[in-house]
């Protein structure tokens, strides 16, 4: 069953990717701002005859259909053509070297927000309207309302520049470097076995993790919250305590798998944005990952690198909702029939 | 009568809601027998359920008990720890809900649910529980136990449900079941096996029920004793056969009245005129008052006292003074 369900959710990917690529590729030629310029930079000696050379070199010279339906063929064998803004590396290498930074700052950042937001939307959720309850609600409403770079600004004034407690910019200490296994630092730091490498890493993510989290933990805690009290009042969480269980059951194994079941979804939707919000936190923080390399790439105008970068956001949607989706029918076993 | 195994005295269960102060249960009281089955009557809103959920301790929040006792086998349990308290819940006594597909968690197999009820109380764990949840089950009329203790709620019918919860309630031998309302979500057929199932229970197993319905048929063939509530106060209790046949207060009397009769196309059909009043604005006298058919200028004003009628009943009313000994004093019973 489960067999089925994955194969079928990954054809629908096929038509996703199919979208999604023909709209990159169509905003990104439509955008003002000519890679072979941006390539070339100020040097001014260079001939118009030299300019339109490099520009069929790189096909930029062909009709759009053309240059789409190329880009499509390689694409689907994994060759995303050179990088016009790394000196003509192949995109692949590029996106290779910086995605499991981002992954690493990604899973980092979800780790604090779901760690923090369901115990905090459980306790919530006991006593609505208690102190609790409010002191979480005012949480969430700053998590909410702050924008990521400010508040990311904001932690970087506060805990690395009039306290030098944490780095405010990159990955790890060059001297803490591990030896490199999977590209995620903590792991290799671990495989390596040197705890400072797994300090330093850690320590980088501190900052731009709380600023990325920060959204996500205010609305899975609210989703929670709600879905918590909602549950709290079924007869089935009555019931459970007429059988003589102790509170602690009753809400942690009774009401709250239930009340995690809408949450999910959330978690997921919130999950994409962690990775769109990585974009602007990578930037304000210099972090190497693919959010940076996105937002270089498209000042450069780099065409095959946007796309990809792209593509693998596309992905990890597609396949973010499908975890979600059987998550889901792990949780509620009134959908697994479906 | 036997040994008493429930005693619930003046018992006082407010709500505060933003229109005031709800007296949901004020000033109930009534026992039950070991082994028997005493039935608590009434319309919906009048304070049945919550006052079995009073017994329980479940009452949440904006309700509160107030005061009163019950005393289950001698002890209060409006003053026991919570510690204590849980162990008496679904340990001693056990209760069923009105609707099983509400009450059952849908996202935990029937197995788990009845093995956690064991093994909290510890009367079973590991492949004992397994066993006994089978022993369960099939004591409950359900057929293929096995396969019923993997399936989850939702695979179960209506009354295959209820049996499952009945099952949960009656699984750690309990002195005592407290059953609200346990087939007012089912239909007919099924409500009659039910309440089979029920008295068979109570048979086997010695316990005594405090059954919570609006249903007088229920009432006349599955009780011994009556106690007929009016907002948040009873106001009649005896023998079912007796109060049935002779009910003594007038709301006992107009509610008999709203019974259709099979075969009985002549006997009309008669609905107490009026409906319940707000809870939070009672009015100062008798709560029926502005109902009876018999109502009397004092019954506006001045609370009844409940008055002894016969052996075994009472009635809370103004028409019976002087017939019986007043029991206890205006302000509660």
């Amino acid at each position: 069953m489960w067999g089925r369900f994955v194969t079928q959710r990954l054809f629908q990917l096929i038509p996703v990717l199919l979208g999604v690529s023909f709209i990159v590729f169509l905003t990104m030629h439509l955008t003002p701002g000519d890679p072979i310029e941006h390539m070339l930079g100020q040097a001014g000696r260079i001939t118009q005859e030299q300019i339109e050379e490099l520009r069929s070199h790189y096909g930029l010279d062909r009709p759009l259909v053309l240059q789409y339906g190329r880009f499509l063929a390689n694409a689907a064998r994994g060759d995303f053509g050179p990088s016009y803004s790394h000196h003509g590396r192949a995109v692949a290498s590029v996106v290779a070297e910086r995605l499991p930074a981002t992954l690493e700052l990604t899973l980092f950042a979800f780790l604090i927000a779901i760690v923090f937001a369901i115990p905090a939307g459980v306790i919530a959720s006991l006593r609505p309207q208690g102190i609790l309850d409010r002191a979480a609600t005012v949480g969430a409403l700053l998590g909410i309302s702050m924008p990521g770079f400010w508040l990311g600004i904001v932690l970087m004034i506060i805990f690395g520049l009039q306290r030098d407690w944490l780095p405010i910019s990159g990955r790890i200490d060059l001297a803490a470097m591990p030896e490199y296994y999977t590209g995620l630092y903590t792991v290799d730091a671990l495989l390596s076995g040197s705890a400072p490498a797994l300090w330093s890493a850690l320590k980088h993510m501190v900052l731009p993790g709380i600023a990325m989290a920060a959204p996500m933990a205010a609305m899975v805690m609210r989703m929670v919250r709600s879905s918590m009290i909602g549950v709290l009042g079924q007869d089935y969480v009555q019931f459970a305590r007429a059988k003589g269980l102790p509170e602690t059951t009753v809400v942690g194994k009774h009401a709250l798998r239930n009340a995690l079941i809408p949450t999910v979804n959330i978690v997921a939707l919130q999950t994409g944005l962690l990775l769109s919000g990585n974009m602007i936190i990578e930037t304000v923080f210099q972090y190497p990952g693919l959010g940076k390399l996105a937002v270089d790439a498209i000042a450069a105008a780099d065409y095959p690198l946007v796309q990809a970068v792209v593509l693998i956001y596309a992905v990890s949607y597609v396949l973010l909702n499908l975890g979600a989706d059987a998550l889901h029918a792990a949780l509620d076993p009134r959908v697994r029939v479906a | 009568m036997g040994e008493t195994i429930l005693e619930v005295r003046d018992l006082h269960t407010h709500f505060s809601t933003y229109r005031g102060l709800l007296r949901a249960v004020d000033g109930v009281g009534l026992t039950v027998e070991r082994g028997e089955t005493l039935a608590l009557v009434g319309e919906s809103g009048c304070g049945k359920s919550v006052t079995a959920l009073s017994i329980m301790r479940l009452v949440r929040r904006p309700g509160r008990i107030v005061r009163g006792a019950a005393l289950f086998d001698g002890e209060d349990l409006l003053r026991k720890s919570n510690a204590a308290m849980r162990r008496i819940r679904g340990g001693r006594i056990g209760m069923v809900f009105q609707d099983p597909l509400s009450t059952l968690n849908p996202t935990f197999s029937v197995e788990t649910q009845i093995v956690e009820s064991l093994k909290v109380h510890g009367a079973a764990r590991g492949r004992e529980a397994r066993e006994r949840s089978v022993e369960l089950l099939e004591a409950m009329g359900i057929p293929a136990p096995q396969e019923r203790l993997r399936a989850y709620p939702h695979e179960l019918s209506g009354g295959m449900r209820q049996r499952v919860m009945i099952a949960i309630a009656v699984s750690c031998e309990p002195e005592l079941l407290i059953a609200d309302e346990p087939t007012t979500a089912l239909d007919v057929t099924l409500q009659a096996q039910i309440m089979d199932l029920l008295a068979e229970i109570k048979e086997q197993r010695g316990l005594a029920i405090v059954l919570i319905t609006h249903d007088l048929g229920i009432v006349s063939q599955f009780s011994d004793r009556a106690a007929v509530m009016y907002a948040g106060q009873i106001v009649e209790y005896g023998p079912v056969a007796e109060l049935l046949e002779e009910p003594l207060h007038p709301y006992t009397q107009g509610l008999l009245r709203c019974v259709p009769r099979l075969g009985r196309p002549d006997v009309p059909i008669t609905p107490i005129e009026g409906s319940v009043p707000d809870m939070t604005a009672l009015p100062p006298g008798c709560r029926f008052a502005p109902r009876c058919p018999r109502v009397e200028d004092r019954c506006g004003g001045e609370m009844p006292s409940v008055y002894r009628a016969g052996p075994g009943r009472a009635v809370r009313c103004h028409l019976y003074e002087g017939v019986g000994e007043p029991e206890c004093s205006r302000e509660s019973g």
